[in-house]
């Protein structure tokens, strides 16, 4: 194939050369034939070439869209799972010395309610928790109560009691350090942990 | 006389926030307390520095005595006892000492007597030694003679026991000269990053007596000293522990580890352990047998209400404790089988703040707590008998009073200084001392007098 394009090459060069230099001589008598055929061969093949070039990278860009759509679909589904986790880890807060649900809490819990039933293996801990202003031994008691409440706001609204632990930390583990109320409003919360069925967590639908 | 002035000042100092309605202070009684000096040196005796040291250090705690210091060291002695021969005392006073003490080859015999009550001594003390015998000498100033000669074998000051056989003998000199027994071999339980510490009540001999890295609380003394109990976080239980002081061994409580168990306490007797356990329903107080490991009983049914920290009256009858039932945490009383529950620290409702941690001493006749007052926590004591409250303290949060073994001293965490450390007030004085100079120090436990045999760590 290579020596015929030569030959096409080198057949249209001496026919510029000679109509370059010649004067009466008509450039049309020059191998047409022999050039026709050359050419209609070389379309061929230039096509044929095209088209397995053209079916490889198809092929190449299937397997890679086909590999891409695996590699989202598996990140997708760790995303979405992260995310779901992120949700249930959200903790809630409390007033001082308090341990009822604030209204503006209620929608955390909402989600951990779907989240629980759209997960039905899932088993977590609520760990309740004060902040350093209360008596130490005192604030076990009030850091269970509010474990207590918390677990208490997901079974009311159908969680099985059996699938979430309490725990209380009193002042035991501040999540801010700090002697303002900035850390003190912090630091009165209630933790949730996933103790089972973590794995792969479903987005509620 | 300083220290006098020291503590009405400190006195003064604590009593300026004033709440209404609340008998606040400390009694101060001022020029009771009989003034004792402490003989300078008059031989050899390698040690017997630190032992007139430590001696010295624990009368002054004992707030008992005014301690007079005499002033250019050791010359007056030495104007007394320079000379080569002694003058005996008369055989009338010789034998009305015979009772207690034998003028042995050590005794100093007479002192300048008319000397030293000029200078306000009542008590003179001295301290020598005989061979391996150390002796504290004694003397009544005003009778001019000896009250008592008390003999301790101390171990090498290397030993483990050397300074509570030292504060033994301070004890022994406080109960020759008052008929009350000091509190200089007492100890302090504490926690400081989650961890049991123990002190002297002197400062000295700060040692970590916890044996996990876990989170501990809450620890309480069992009345011979030899074993205490405390909490310990633990796979997101409240573990109960029982640990033997001498040896550091430790066994959990029967039926701990199933719920959140702590502030743990010991009967008098120390056959029963009565702690707060936080369940679904709340924390309630349970006893249980802890001699046999038996016998779970539960004592408050709170339903709507926590009860917690409990403390038994020294007679084993009856136990304190904090119940959530008026709304806010305040002090209750009931049998110690759980019945007859009551109010036991009067408050206003709507107007007094929480009240916690209380605390029987162990007399009887007082129950130590801490209450919030204008948002931070002040140290008041409630008299049994008439069921009144006065406030201790009004400098800075005072919190989780624990008290001597004689009664009249508290230990408390308080932050007066910028940071949370232990402070010992003396509720006759007012004197106000820190215990230990370092941050984070809570829920302190001031031990029973320890015997020889308690306090041997070995």
């Amino acid at each position: 194939m290579k020596s015929v394009s030569l030959l096409v090459v080198l057949g249209l060069g001496f026919a510029a050369i000679v109509s370059s230099c010649g004067g009466s001589k008509a450039p049309e008598n020059t191998t047409p034939a022999v050039d026709t055929a050359a050419e209609n061969q070389r379309v061929r093949d230039s096509i044929a070439a095209a088209q397995a070039e053209a079916d490889r990278l198809a092929r190449e860009e299937a397997e890679r869209i086909a590999r891409q759509r695996e590699a989202d679909s598996l990140a997708a589904l760790s995303r979405s799972a992260e995310e779901v986790r992120n949700m249930l880890a959200s903790m809630i807060h409390f007033d001082l010395d308090k341990s009822n649900i604030r209204p503006d809490d209620m929608g955390a819990l909402d989600q951990k309610v779907a989240i629980l039933q759209a997960n039905p293996d899932l088993r977590i801990r609520i760990g309740g928790h004060c902040d350093e202003r209360g008596s130490d031994e005192y604030n076990l008691a009030l850091g269970n109560r509010r474990a207590q409440s918390t677990k208490q706001y997901l079974v009311s609204h159908g969680i099985d009691a059996s699938r979430i632990e309490t725990q209380s930390w009193g002042e035991e583990r501040p999540l801010v350090d700090g002697h303002d109320e900035g850390a003190w409003s912090q630091n009165r919360r209630a933790e949730f942990e996933v103790t089972g069925g973590g794995d792969n967590l479903r987005r509620p639908s | 006389m300083t220290p006098l002035l020291l503590a009405a000042l400190l006195v003064m100092q604590d009593t300026t926030a004033i709440d209404r309605g609340v008998r606040i202070g400390i009694v101060y009684r001022p020029g009771v307390r009989p003034g004792l000096v402490m003989l300078p040196r008059s031989g050899g005796g390698t040690g017997l520095d630190s032992v007139r040291a430590m001696i010295t250090r624990d009368l002054d705690y004992s707030d008992r005595f005014e301690i007079i210091t005499l002033p250019g060291g050791d010359s007056i002695r030495l104007a007394t006892s320079s000379a080569p021969t002694r003058t005996p005392p008369p055989a009338s006073r010789r034998s009305s000492s015979a009772g207690t003490s034998r003028a042995g080859p050590a005794n100093p015999g007479a002192l300048n007597y008319p000397l030293y009550q000029a200078l306000g001594a009542d008590f003179a003390l001295d301290i020598t030694r005989t061979g391996d015998t150390t002796l504290a000498t004694l003397h009544d100033v005003a009778a001019a003679d000896v009250r008592r000669t008390l003999r301790a074998t101390l171990p090498p000051p290397t030993s483990a026991d050397y300074r509570q056989a030292v504060h033994r003998l301070g004890d022994q000199v406080v109960q020759a000269a008052l008929g009350i027994a000091g509190i200089g071999a007492t100890r302090v339980l504490f926690v400081r990053d989650g961890k049991v510490y123990q002190i002297d009540q002197d400062g000295a001999e700060q040692k970590l007596v916890s044996s996990t890295n876990r989170q501990a609380m809450s620890p309480a003394w069992a009345a011979d000293g030899r074993h205490f109990a405390y909490m310990e976080f633990q796979a997101g239980k409240g573990w109960l522990f029982l640990q033997d002081m001498g040896t550091g061994k430790r066994i959990p409580v029967s039926t701990t580890g199933t719920a959140l168990d702590f502030t743990p306490a010991f009967s008098p007797d120390q056959q029963t352990m009565v702690f707060s356990r936080a369940t679904e329903e709340g924390t309630d107080l349970y006893s249980i047998n802890v001699k046999s490991n038996c016998c779970l009983r539960r004592l408050t049914v709170g339903r709507f209400s926590d009860n917690l920290s409990p403390t038994f009256s020294p007679d084993g009858q009856r136990i304190a404790f904090v119940s959530t039932r008026p709304g806010l945490p305040q002090v209750y009383v009931m049998a110690a089988d759980g019945t007859d529950q009551q109010l036991f620290a009067p408050f206003d409702y709507g107007v007094t703040g929480s009240s916690n941690a209380p605390e029987w001493s162990p007399d009887g006749q007082s129950v130590a707590f801490h209450r919030d007052v204008a948002g931070t926590l002040q140290v008041f004591v409630l008299d049994v008998r008439t069921r009144t409250v006065r406030q201790l303290t009004s400098v800075g949060r005072n919190e989780d009073p624990t008290w001597a073994p004689d009664s009249r001293h508290l230990a408390f965490v308080s932050d007066r200084s910028g940071y949370r450390q232990l402070w010992i007030i003396d509720l006759d004085t007012g004197r106000i001392r820190p215990l230990l100079q370092q941050s984070g120090a809570r829920l302190p436990a001031w031990s029973p007098r320890l015997s020889e045999a308690t306090s041997t760590t070995p």
